[in-house]
């Protein structure tokens, strides 16, 4: 059995946000990049073209692509074969967001209670985890920083059977659409289908969080991610919702079996910060 | 964009500078602008509701809705791209009556302070979302003004330097936003 121990997975996590902050995936560089030469909207264009230039003074200075460092999402798939040594692992993982967002300056947007106080927890504690249990002896971890701008225009649909696709398309539209220029377009939109309530959302964070170039194992569902994509750009939208055909980059779609009456339907909607970096210990 | 089409103005401003800028216009801002979010809003308003003065006279004054990422040392700031306006609209209309001549940040306005633009002759700009690397650069001094415990949320002055922003719903109540999807909306 593996011993991984709890300093380990702090110092980790602590390195791992301030590279998912400061450092954009190269796949979303090269999409924007890309889009540049793609997109007829001239301001569009501009746009584009300062996010790229924006991309390279935060990876060269080591400083946030974007000021709203969110909060830390941690996808953590923690091999059954793994013995966590010295600790508790929660605290671990939240010692380490802890540690990078005090020492890599990266701003703190958490607040301990969500009603009354709303007082700032000081080091951007606690992480949103998510965790599984997985063959093996390593631990994987993902962090995603989700900025609120994109979070607030997440949306939940029960949806049922009998609404099928065209439910499923109108729910996705409609979102991107009242999202608009809050979301920061270009965006990256998940897509969580089927399930339950919370596992319709938790596959929806999952697919924001994907790699940006990665497709659904179903050539079903790959063909709906390329179908909603196209419709996406077509609302006009386009970059910071000042007009153009670049309103997203990327939709993934996540499912899940459900129940004979259901068919939850969740959007997260992540902007072109699509920021994330993993670990493996 | 070409410089040509770019539109280089003064905060402070009159409202002859407010109502020059068009929905559309590429403009550049150099001077003092106020930065304030939600909490500071929220307090600016509890200010008024108490019948206490402002903690600085707003006549004139451009609000930049941001939160900043803390600055690295020998910075001046850290990351500091637009927050989401809408959040901030339940605010706006109270202190575009006590003076506020204009506002940026990105995203929607509500109908009622589209209204309250046009009444007081404001015109409200976007800067670009999620570039706080690059804007940062036109930032040359934060200095926090009031309320320090709300730490990025703080009342804030900024000295900017040509900070780019776009005005997207001017004085008329002309708005980019649409103007500018509407010729490549196809669905
Ligand atoms: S939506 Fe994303 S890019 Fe825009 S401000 Fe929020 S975190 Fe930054």
């Amino acid at each position: 059995m593996k011993e991984i121990s709890c300093s380990t997975i702090t110092e980790a996590v602590a390195q791992l946000a301030i590279k998912a902050c400061c450092k954009l995936p190269h796949d979303v560089y090269a999409a924007m990049e890309a889009r540049v030469k793609t997109e007829p909207s001239p301001v569009g264009q501009d746009i584009l073209r300062q996010l790229v230039q924006n991309a390279d003074i935060a990876a060269q200075e080591s400083v946030p692509i974007c000021q709203d460092t969110g909060l830390a999402v941690i996808f953590a798939d923690v091999g059954q074969d793994v013995h966590i040594t010295g600790g508790d692992f929660t605290q671990a993982i939240n010692a380490g967001v802890a540690k990078g967002y005090v020492e890599g300056y990266l701003r703190k947007s958490s607040v301990c209670e969500p009603l009354f106080k709303r007082t700032n927890t000081g080091d951007n504690t606690p992480a949103v985890l998510h965790v599984r249990i997985v063959p093996g002896e390593n631990i994987h971890l993902r962090l995603a920083p989700k900025g609120a701008g994109s979070e607030n225009k997440s949306v939940l649909k029960m949806l049922v059977p009998a609404d099928g696709l065209e439910g499923v398309k109108k729910t996705v539209l409609d979102a991107v659409v009242t999202a608009g220029p809050n979301a920061c377009p270009p965006m990256v939109v998940g897509v969580g289908l089927g399930g339950n309530m919370e596992l319709a959302c938790i596959l929806a964070k999952r697919a924001a969080a994907r790699d940006l170039n990665s497709v659904n194992p179903d050539p079903a569902y790959a063909e709906l991610e390329q179908d909603l994509l196209q419709m996406i750009n077509k609302t006009g939208i386009g970059p910071q919702g000042l007009g153009g055909i670049t309103t997203a980059l990327a939709v993934h779609i996540e499912w899940a079996p459900t129940h004979i009456a259901s068919l939850p339907c969740a959007v997260n909607i992540n902007c072109h910060a699509a920021r994330h970096a993993d670990v493996v210990l | 964009m070409s410089e040509s089409q770019v539109k280089h103005i003064t905060a402070p401003f009159d409202i002859s500078t407010a109502t020059s800028l068009r929905a559309g216009d590429s403009v550049r801002i150099s001077g003092v602008i106020l930065a304030a979010r939600d909490a500071a809003h929220k307090r600016l308003c509890e200010c008024l509701d108490a019948g206490q003065a402002l903690p600085i006279d707003l006549t004139g004054h451009v609000v930049y809705y941001v939160g900043p990422s803390p600055a690295k040392p020998g910075q001046a700031i850290g990351s500091a791209g637009p927050t989401t306006s809408g959040r901030m609209d339940a605010y706006t209309p109270r202190l575009l009556a006590c003076g506020l001549r204009g506002m940026i940040g990105k995203g929607y306005r509500s109908q009622a302070v589209v209204e309250a633009m046009q009444k007081f002759k404001v015109p409200y700009m976007a800067a670009v979302g999620g570039a706080g690397a690059l804007i940062a650069r036109s930032i040359k001094k934060y200095t926090v003004l009031a309320w320090p415990e709300l730490g990025p949320e703080a009342l804030a002055l900024m000295e900017v330097e040509d900070f780019p922003a776009i005005c997207v719903i001017d004085a008329l109540g002309n708005n980019q936003y649409e103007v500018g999807q509407a010729p490549y909306k196809t669905l």
